[in-house]
């Protein structure tokens, strides 16, 4: 707990202190923290409490709570077959996009992790999706997406395949998503594993080469598990963020077809603000926290044992 | 030395060809921003406009309130950096260099709000907002995103590394905590205030389900939500589309070539962290 100790006042012990210093000392602290508590009391806490709340209610359409039902909105949620098959749609979103984003990130950062001339120009080129918003990107992804007029289809022409019915076929819509999704979140991926690597002392390359191991070894036996804090990072925000795709589904698919792209944060708010049920789309949210809190959760733990080896 | 050439070559060529799959939905957007509208109705299009066709940013900007949506984006983004920049410095003050009874569970009640995902407060905070009366307006936009735990931590961060003898000299001086903050620790925080700053900005101009809710009237939509409609104007032909998601895409590209820097140090200062 050190560390939390004040700087300024280290070599001053208490004892030295007027009685009336420390007071104004405590009056200007709580007067500096008032803004952010203020702010986190009334648009963080209060509303997470009234979630819990408005998750065993009923409420009608204004959100003005019509009956109190204890636990029948999770009832409810676990005896249907919709929430596991949100859930599922979720859980292969994250299995499409996440392994691939990683992979996809990690190998880009590690081909441009050398001094040859240009490299620059390169890592800012894969930097650069980080600026492309979900709007934008959704919009530019629907026209390449077009059945009949999309470039995508054409560039497959091109080799001789056939068109591919990308967002309106159950089979490929939720796969499509991802592909766009993977694009979206490479610029933020690729900058992360890129400054990790940056953090790999350049020694150890030098003496793995004098030892005689090629480039792909050195990464393989050297790198990666040096790189393995960083990429644990990545992985539980990429997973984090899987969970919480919102934007692309609802502009490119709207959850269909047939419920193929319903991931469980679309039906919050398919639930919440299109059907106005605020009670059963608080008890989603509700679960969907819980899953985000044990990912959040495990990663401090993991995080923490790490710095405790170094 | 030769075979050492050729292994950098091909990566030349595989750099190359890699960057142009990464790029080639901005690079289709733009073009295709230049070209008339018959040459985007031909199947297949051009690859590239056959001259700077201007015509269509002209009427994306008549047709459709686009000016007004970017306006919008920005004094809400630039709102809420702002007041994330001094409310998180601030905080950061008080839990670097103030004593104070409760600050490391004040500090750990900060840490907890990082672990509240969105979706759980999202529909009180609709609801409170709509209560309000704070449906389409600015205030709604920004004020529940005026303060941010992330920002406390990357300052709090930054300030405990600034040397310790200009405190000692402004105390000496007979420097009270507020002069040293205003005159000693926000001025040597430029870098790290640059970080947060670029950082609260793209977010908060990136943002969707939020404007998305608060806003009805197509006068207080920010540009996501302005450009996601853009989709179902059935009139409008690809290129006047890709001429608005141009002008729309303008900011974010001169805000990355200026911050990119800052913008990766912020992400890699949340890495280490986590």
């Amino acid at each position: 707990m050190s560390n939390y100790e004040s700087v300024l006042n280290v070599k001053n012990p208490k004892s030295r202190m007027s009685k009336r210093n420390i007071w104004k000392e405590h009056v200007l602290a709580y007067a500096f923290l008032a803004p952010s508590i203020i702010l986190f009391v009334m648009f963080l806490f209060y509303p997470m409490l009234k979630s819990v709340y408005l998750s065993m209610t009923i409420t009608d359409p204004r959100g003005q709570v019509a009956e109190f039902v204890w636990f029948e909105n999770f009832v409810t949620l676990f005896k249907s077959h919709q929430l596991y098959a949100n859930l599922s749609v979720t859980l292969l979103f994250i299995l499409y996009t996440v392994p691939t984003s990683l992979i996809w990130s990690l190998f880009l950062a590690a081909i441009t992790h050398n001094k040859l001339r240009g490299m620059k120009i390169f890592q800012f080129i894969f930097s650069l999706p980080i600026v492309i918003s979900v709007g934008t990107g959704s919009i530019i992804w629907f026209l390449l997406f077009h059945p009949t007029a999309g470039m995508l289809n054409y560039f497959l022409s091109l080799v001789h395949v056939g068109p591919i019915p990308w967002l309106t076929d159950p089979a490929w819509a939720l796969f499509s998503i991802s592909v766009m999704t993977v694009w979206m979140n490479m610029g933020f991926l690729y900058i992360v594993l890129s400054s990790g690597l940056q953090g790999i002392p350049e020694e150890l390359y030098e003496s793995a080469k004098i030892d005689g191991s090629g480039p792909v070894r050195t990464f393989v036996r050297i790198v990666l598990p040096l790189l393995s804090p960083t990429i644990f990072f990545a992985l539980i925000v990429s997973v984090i963020g899987a969970f919480q795709a919102f934007g692309q589904i609802h502009i490119l698919t709207k959850g269909g077809p047939i419920n193929s792209t319903n991931v469980i944060v679309y039906s919050i708010y398919q639930d919440a603000f299109v059907n106005f049920r605020f009670g059963i789309g608080s008890a989603q949210a509700l679960i969907l926290f819980f899953i985000i809190l044990a990912l959040t959760l495990l990663q401090f733990k993991v995080l923490e044992k790490r710095v405790q080896y170094q | 030395m030769i075979a050492k050439r050729t292994t950098s070559l091909l990566l030349y060529v595989l750099l190359a060809a890699l960057a142009l799959m990464v790029l080639y939905p901005l690079i289709f957007t733009v073009f295709s921003s230049f070209m008339t509208e018959k040459e985007v109705s031909n199947f297949p299009p051009p690859l590239f406009p056959t001259r700077l066709y201007l015509d269509n940013f002209r009427e994306a900007i008549a047709g459709f309130p686009i000016v007004r949506f970017i306006l919008n984006s920005f004094i809400v983004s630039a709102a809420v950096m702002v007041s994330q920049v001094v409310t998180s410095s601030l905080a950061a003050y008080a839990f670097s260099f103030l004593n104070f009874k409760g600050k490391n569970a004040l500090f750990a009640i900060f840490l907890s709000t990082m672990m509240i995902p969105w979706e759980v407060t999202i529909i009180p905070n609709y609801l409170l907002i709509k209560s309000w009366g704070w449906m389409d307006s600015y205030q709604g936009l920004i004020v529940p995103f005026m303060a941010g735990a992330f920002g406390v931590f990357l300052l709090r961060q930054f300030f405990l590394q600034l040397p310790r003898e200009l405190f000692d000299a402004g105390k000496i001086d007979g420097c009270g905590h507020l002069r040293t903050y205003f005159s000693i620790v926000l001025p040597l925080s430029r870098p790290a205030l640059a970080t947060l700053s670029v950082y609260v900005f793209l977010t908060h101009w990136n943002h969707y389900l939020w404007p998305l809710l608060i806003t009805n009237r197509a006068s207080m939509r920010t540009v996501q939500i302005g450009v996601a409609m853009l989709q179902h104007a059935e009139v409008m032909s690809w290129n006047l589309i890709l001429a608005g998601v141009t002008l729309v895409l303008l900011p974010s590209f001169i805000l990355l070539a200026f911050g990119v820097k800052q913008l990766v140090r912020g992400i890699a200062a949340g890495a280490v962290k986590g």
